[in-house]
């Protein structure tokens, strides 16, 4: 029997590094700043939840003791990371995407990214440009 | 087993800890940077998991938990400053 879970914990670490691996490499090869969002929020997700369920059972059955922090970071992780991707690519549309390169959503309007507030007007910018 | 199979994930870590520094050096982009910066926060996390795994000690879940928030409010935070030009308005 523990010789299972020698096996199960190392294969859950191989997986876990490999898939960082994988995660963090695809950062630097892929071609343009919107697919290489997709590599380290979803591949280095995936490789460090992989490494803390490894640490979670490496503890509960070597070191007799049960801890859940682990499982409380893996879940964080897996929240926040869809968040902060989603933030990145809102500020990537942004900067790199004018309106005009972009396909038009359904109805009339805007994307949410370019629509302009009211309280600070484009207008108001451009004076204050001007003056200084 | 379990030990090789920590030395070669720690490897993994490692060599992945370094493109992340490669792309935060060298980026095309803003955006790309602040990203790799955010995996630099991930991969540190299961780095941390890893040396405690080896050292087989629970102290180190405090320090990846608070690695994790303070990754996740930064990046949002520098997200947020490249959207609006500002952080809290």
């Amino acid at each position: 029997m523990e010789l299972f879970w020698e096996i199960l914990v190392s294969a859950l670490l191989v997986i876990g590094g490999f898939f960082g691996l994988v995660g963090s490499y695809g950062l630097v090869k892929l071609p343009d700043p919107m697919t290489r969002l997709h590599a380290p929020t979803k591949a280095a997700t995936l490789g460090v939840g992989g490494v803390l369920i490894a640490s979670m059972v490496y503890f509960a059955v070597f070191k007799g003791h049960l801890s859940l922090h682990e499982l409380m970071i893996t879940i964080f992780i897996f929240l926040t990371a869809p968040i902060s991707a989603h933030f990145l690519s809102k500020a990537n549309i942004f900067h790199d995407w004018p309106a005009d390169k972009l396909p038009r959503p359904e109805g009339d309007g805007q994307w949410a990214v370019h629509e302009v507030e009211s309280d600070t007007s484009a207008e108001e910018l451009l004076e204050a440009e001007e003056n200084s | 087993m379990i030990t090789y199979a920590l030395m070669f994930a720690i490897g993994c870590y490692a060599v992945a800890l370094l493109f992340n520094l490669y792309r935060v050096v060298q980026s095309p982009g803003v955006t790309d940077r602040v990203l790799a910066l955010d995996t630099m926060a991930v991969n540190a996390i299961a780095l941390l998991v890893l040396f405690g795994i080896w050292e087989g000690t629970a102290i180190f879940f405090e320090a990846s938990i608070l690695y994790a928030m303070t990754g996740f409010v930064a990046t949002v935070a520098y997200a947020k400053f490249l959207l609006r030009g500002d952080i809290i308005e």
